[in-house]
């Protein structure tokens, strides 16, 4: 052991410290000591561990007998960011948590908010229809991730190609509405920020009949794929005992048969008015939890179909409660430098209203107050449940702000699923969790 | 509950815009009164009967916007926790984490610890608050009754020094280990930290450029 082991004296015996060199090598020294016990590092800079997420593995040969998660490494300070700042600039803060699915974080961030305000039902028709659609084309982006990438970290790498494909469309959805690929702070308490576009509804219905047929492609490569059922079934096993006393939400619990799905058993944003279906496996393994998210894409669509009706319904309706200490008071509007406060806005607050620019100003920089207290609101998010307990304490400023993640709930069960197992699983388990570090580590 | 600072420690009444004037009483949510409306009545109905002690548990009962929040007292946290998860009646199965808030104007109860709840089987959802002062920051560890709460009592442990006894590890989570403070309580400044690379080094970010 000299090559690339140091090594040290213990209470507990011999600790060799081996760092870089050649695997082959490595291991051929390795074994040439006495003891069998391995403890491998894996990350936090690791190609498949989804991130900057660390696994400490004690080994015996391939199986691990140990598995601890490290995690820390991308923690911003968001939840203590946010103390600092208005109650509308909170979104762009939690909207940077799960970048993945940002619309998720805004949403039950700003349903908290109007909870807190009392708004709840005074928010328009049309902005709850928006978000929902929104999120649910966040969900299929945020599902693409999960199958492309789950599907690299095994060694597929045509699914990754179509994922990303479909994905890069839908992010030009957003793109077109939000003015922003990901963190677009679309979503505002009281509404979202400003309405659609032109035509976007007629482009979303289009693009739906091209998304239906492609996703088609990524189910053929996986489903019945003998390599891809070798490497998933009965891999990374949690059954439904597991997932509830751990907290474990969304796919995962799904795949235990569980139908458990808040946009079905507490509705929010008018859920309870969409036909969809909660998808469900019994296999409790990692097999299931992607064929879970594969049909889940199909259910979104079915979803944004049924938005684009309604949107078409509520044509030049409110996006944003009408209560004006509240709203924010600039409509926005496209210009040569990109987007910004209206034209007509501008005009009126600076050539003729003294009072309309004091406002302005006021809500702008101030914000506005928010009654004192304390809501939890929750959203199911392509991860699971994504929960933001809001505490007020009457000011323009949030007086904490905890959000229950459901990447960093989801990511406790690693230990349990992967321990007992070959190391080569650990990476299968870990993707069909999801995680995403943002979300894990805020 | 507070008088808030402005950002980087500006000083006066800490109203960023400098025209509001933050001044606010203080707010503490008051006891409701029967009947609670919704499942409320129901939940605070069962646990009184499966948990014969409540009122000597329970320091407050709190309504507002539509939720429940019970107030309990620690010593009983970790009984009425596993009442509330064993109970037919009540069955809350599932925990969504802990939460950890600080009012440092609220003398001898500074930590809150807050728990959601979840009933899978009755679809309902609570809220427990647990309060601990400063000074004697320790809860009875919730792992035993939800082993999700693990991680979310580290993360609590973390940024607020609340001290879970009981836990099978009670280590820093988020910060690294040797991290000093507790760095989402209220005497917790933002900023102040420097950043350090090889070589060199960013300061924090109140030192970067004044916003007095």
């Amino acid at each position: 052991m000299s090559t690339f082991a140091s090594s040290r004296e213990t209470t507990e015996g011999t600790i060799y410290s081996v760092t870089g060199g050649d695997w082959d090598q490595v291991a051929s020294e390795i074994g040439s000591a006495k003891e069998e016990r391995v403890v491998v590092n894996m990350g936090p800079q690791h190609p498949s561990t989804h991130g900057v997420l660390r696994l400490m593995l004690e080994l015996e040969g391939e199986t691990i007998t140990e598995l601890r998660c490290g995690i820390g490494y991308l923690h911003t300070g968001i939840e203590k960011n946010t103390e600092f700042r208005t109650w509308t600039q909170g979104v762009t803060f939690v909207t940077r948590m799960d970048y993945l699915s940002p619309l998720f974080n805004e949403t039950a961030y700003c349903l908290s908010v109007e909870k807190l305000l009392g708004i709840t039902n005074d928010v328009p028709e049309r902005a709850s229809v928006i978000r929902v659609m929104m999120m649910e084309f966040n969900r299929i982006s945020s599902h693409m991730v999960a199958l492309g990438t789950g599907a690299l970290e095994l060694g597929a790498i045509t699914p990754m190609f179509f994922a990303f494909r479909e994905r890069e469309k839908v992010l030009d959805v957003f793109e077109k509405v939000s003015g922003l690929r990901m963190n677009m702070a679309y979503v505002r308490p009281g509404g979202v920020a400003q309405d659609l576009p032109e035509g976007t509804v007629s482009h979303i219905r289009d693009l739906v009949k091209d998304l239906r047929k492609n996703f088609k492609d990524n189910a053929d490569l996986l489903i019945g794929n003998s390599i891809w059922i070798k490497r998933t079934k009965d891999v990374g096993y949690l059954d439904l005992a597991g997932c509830i006393t751990l907290g474990v939400t969304g796919p995962v619990l799904r795949s235990t048969g569980m139908p458990w799905d808040l946009r079905k058993t507490q509705p929010y944003c008018g859920y309870e008015n969409y036909d969809f279906d909660v998808i469900t496996a019994d296999t409790c393994d990692v097999y299931g939890r992607f064929l879970i998210r594969m049909q889940e894409l199909e259910q979104s669509l079915r979803i944004i179909e049924q938005c684009c009706d309604k949107l078409d319904a509520l044509d030049g309706a409110p996006v944003m409660v009408a209560d004006k200490k509240i709203a924010w008071p600039a409509q926005l509007a496209l210009g040569g430098d990109g987007l910004g406060n209206s034209l007509e806005h501008i005009r009126q607050i600076m050539g003729t209203s003294m009072e309309a620019l004091i406002h302005h100003f006021k809500i702008v920089t101030e914000g506005f107050r928010v009654p004192a207290g304390q809501v939890y609101s929750a959203v199911e998010s392509p991860r699971g449940e994504l929960g933001a307990h809001l505490v007020s304490d009457g000011g323009t400023r949030p007086y904490r702000v905890h959000f229950r993640t459901p990447s960093f709930s989801n990511l406790q069960s690693t230990s349990a699923m992967c321990e007992g197992s070959l190391i080569a699983d650990v990476v299968a388990a870990v993707a069909s969790i999801d995680p995403v570090m943002g979300d894990v580590d805020r | 509950m507070s008088e808030q600072k402005g950002m980087f420690g500006a000083s006066g009444t800490g109203d960023t815009s400098g025209y509001g004037g933050l001044e606010r009483a203080s707010v503490s949510p008051t006891s409701a009164q029967r009947p609670y409306g919704s499942y409320f009545d129901d939940v605070a109905d069962e646990l009184e009967r499966a948990f014969p002690e409540f009122h000597d548990a329970i320091e407050k009962v709190v309504v507002d916007r539509d939720e429940l929040t019970l107030h309990i007292k620690r010593e009983k946290l970790f009984d009425v926790a596993k009442t509330l998860r064993d109970t037919e009646t009540l069955r809350f199965e599932v925990c969504l984490g802990v939460a950890g808030v600080h009012y440092p104007e609220d003398k001898n109860r500074e930590l809150h610890a807050v728990y959601q709840l979840l009933s899978m089987t009755h679809n309902r959802r609570i809220r427990l608050e647990v309060s601990v002062p400063d000074s004697d920051p320790h809860l009875p560890s919730l792992v035993e009754v939800w082993a999700g709460t693990n991680w979310h009592e580290r993360e609590a442990y973390d940024m607020f020094g609340i001290i879970f006894d009981g836990h099978p590890a009670l280590t820093r989570i988020l910060m690294p280990d040797d991290w000093p403070g507790h760095p989402q309580r209220k005497d917790y400044p933002l900023g102040g930290i420097p950043v350090e690379y090889i070589g060199a080094t960013v300061p924090a970010p109140d030192n970067r450029r004044s916003y007095r």
